[in-house]
């Protein structure tokens, strides 16, 4: 084979089913040696097609369906469905219940990023730091299956509250997991900052500067890292955080190390505000009443799930079933940011690169390509995509040869 | 001589069964769930449950796994790379349904994106329902798939094993 550019150049393809992740994703890089000269990732393997089968539930229904977009930070969708719902039917949920909403949802939030840092640590060889910090995480599974009976998809939500009390029983509970957590956070974040071995995989690597990180939209912890002050639990704070301000965890260098930094102190962020609700948990009801058929309208809910920005759009047409839903989850605005940060780095960074931004496939995987099965082959070699009109002319078919 | 070569065979089927059971390696695939049942059968994996004390080890590559323990209710896109994964692995080979999506759908039955369930594309062998499985539920399934494979019969579904009270009584021991 002639020494030319061309031939130097091999494409790595990984996945769907890889070793590095839980969730299938399909990533190519094109490598020079070991340099990555290009990337590109496929997704949409977990579509479901969630929002079109909201569509055909009614408003309960619909808030177990929308707990399961994600395992991980579950409580978060039902929390931003259940507060786009009250907000359309103009109540309110009890302020007791508001408060279990956030202690949960930073109790997720405390399990998502021990499981991330675990999950990452593991991608750079680090596998102790992987099973210590997957066992202490199951301090916190145990808390949550005391307060809400089930480990993962607790459904702590019901339209108009929350489906249980935190008696000072549990809140003792609660307190002692945290102490325990909170010695062992203080153990990991040293680990990770002074670790030479560890400092290799990350200090200076995937550097994404404050400007970057802005034009590509990037959001939640990765985009703290890179001092982009974005934030929504400060920025428009909700349910609860109104009255328990939250500080914003910031770091300026924008590489691995910082976003790791960034999510452990977020973690005594977590510790620290549960701990200051449990102590002023306002008293009064749970739950509050909410109609069967919800008042026609749009309504916009955004919340800060462990990841990041969690968008929800909800159109009602008065019936008791929604119209239209629509989800926008944190980790397809910061896929970009992997395919443009991985360019440029060896490939043996890269899924160090990819697990930094705490991705979650199964989110984030709202559409689906529409390929012609036949005919309309492209001089790419892929097959042309539908046109809606085809697309309908399909669909109608498919529905008459039934 | 074809007796002769049964009795290697034999002999040979038995070492090959005796070692599968004492140390089978299991690949994970996510056909599209919602990550619930994956972190959990990564939880079973660490140190608090531990499955690694069974002798079960995660495995990366299809062709060198002997159970796919397969969550989701397997997505249309996913579905070709489940039937790839599943004829990539070696006979015999297991597979383990976990979680309620992958059993029927669950919540997610009569999208249109899904299969509605595992059994739908591929043979199961074993099924361990919940939403998610807890961990001692992921151990128990694996434990008892074990337990059914006995060096007289290798491939053994399910059904099968209700006849053998003996290994049942084993497993619930």
């Amino acid at each position: 084979m002639p020494d030319t550019a061309a031939s130097k150049r091999f494409t790595v393809p990984i996945g769907p089913q890889h070793p590095a992740l839980k969730e299938p994703g399909h990533f190519e890089f094109t490598v020079d040696g070991e340099i990555v000269t290009n990337a590109y990732v496929r997704l949409g393997y977990a579509h479901r097609g969630i929002e079109k089968a909201a569509e055909s539930r009614n408003w309960v229904q619909n808030l177990y369906l929308l707990e399961r977009v994600c395992g991980i930070c579950s409580h978060i969708h039902g929390f931003a469905y259940s507060l786009a719902v009250e907000r359309l039917a103009n109540i309110e949920a009890p302020p007791r219940a508001q408060a279990i909403r956030v202690i949960v949802a930073e109790l997720e939030r405390i399990h998502s990023h021990l499981l991330w840092m675990g999950v990452s640590a593991h991608e750079a060889g680090f596998d102790t730091l992987f099973m210590y910090s997957w066992r202490d995480r199951e301090t916190i599974m145990d808390v949550l299956e005391g307060l809400t009976g089930n480990r993962v998809n607790y459904s702590a939500n019901v339209l108009g509250g929350v489906k249980f009390d935190v008696t000072p029983t549990q809140a003792d509970i609660i307190r002692k997991g945290l102490t325990f957590l909170e010695e062992r956070t203080k153990h990991y974040l040293d680990v990770i900052m002074h670790d030479t071995m560890f400092l290799q995989r990350t200090r200076g690597i995937g550097v994404m500067t404050r400007s970057q990180a802005e034009v590509m939209g990037a959001l939640g912890p990765t985009a703290r890292a890179s001092n982009v002050q974005r934030d929504l639990r400060v920025e428009a704070p909700y349910a609860a955080y109104k009255d328990f301000p939250v500080q914003m965890v910031l770091d300026t260098r924008g590489d691995l190390e910082a976003r790791f930094e960034v999510r452990i102190n977020e973690l005594f962020e977590s510790y620290r505000l549960i701990n200051q609700i449990l102590d002023n948990l306002p008293e009064g009801e749970l739950n509050v009443r909410v109609p069967r058929r919800i008042p026609a309208g749009e309504m916009i809910v955004r919340l800060e799930a462990p990841r990041g920005e969690v968008f929800y759009f909800i159109k009602s047409n008065g019936t008791d079933k929604l119209e239209r839903l629509k989800v926008r989850t944190p980790t397809i605005c910061n896929m970009t940011s992997v395919v443009r940060l991985s360019v440029g780095h060896q490939l043996a960074d890269v899924p160090m690169i990819l697990a930094g931004i705490d991705p979650c496939f199964s989110c984030n995987d709202r559409t689906v390509q529409i390929r012609q099965a036949d005919g309309g082959a492209q001089p790419n070699g892929l097959s042309s995509l539908m046109s809606w009109e085809e697309l309908r002319q399909y669909a109608i078919r498919k529905y008459e040869a039934r | 001589m074809d007796e002769k070569k049964n009795v290697v065979q034999e002999v040979m089927d038995g070492l090959t069964n005796w070692a599968r059971v004492n140390s089978p390696w299991v690949l994970h695939f996510n056909s599209g769930s919602c990550n619930g049942c994956d972190i959990e059968i990564l939880a079973t994996l660490t140190p608090r449950y531990d499955l690694e004390r069974l002798g079960v080890r995660l495995e990366a590559s299809p062709r060198h796994a002997d159970v796919l323990l397969c969550t989701g209710a397997v997505t249309r896109q996913a579905r070709e790379r489940l039937i790839r994964i599943y004829e990539q692995m070696h006979e015999p080979k297991f597979v383990v349904a976990i979680g309620s999506c992958a059993l029927s759908g669950g919540v997610f039955r009569g999208c249109y994106n899904v299969m509605n369930g595992i059994e739908e594309v591929i043979p199961v062998d074993a099924y361990i329902p919940g939403c998610p499985p807890r961990p001692e539920a992921i151990i128990d399934g694996v434990v008892k798939l074990l337990n059914s494979l006995s060096p007289a019969n290798h491939q053994i579904t399910v059904a099968d094993r209700n006849d053998k009270p003996s290994t049942e009584k084993a497993v619930e021991e």
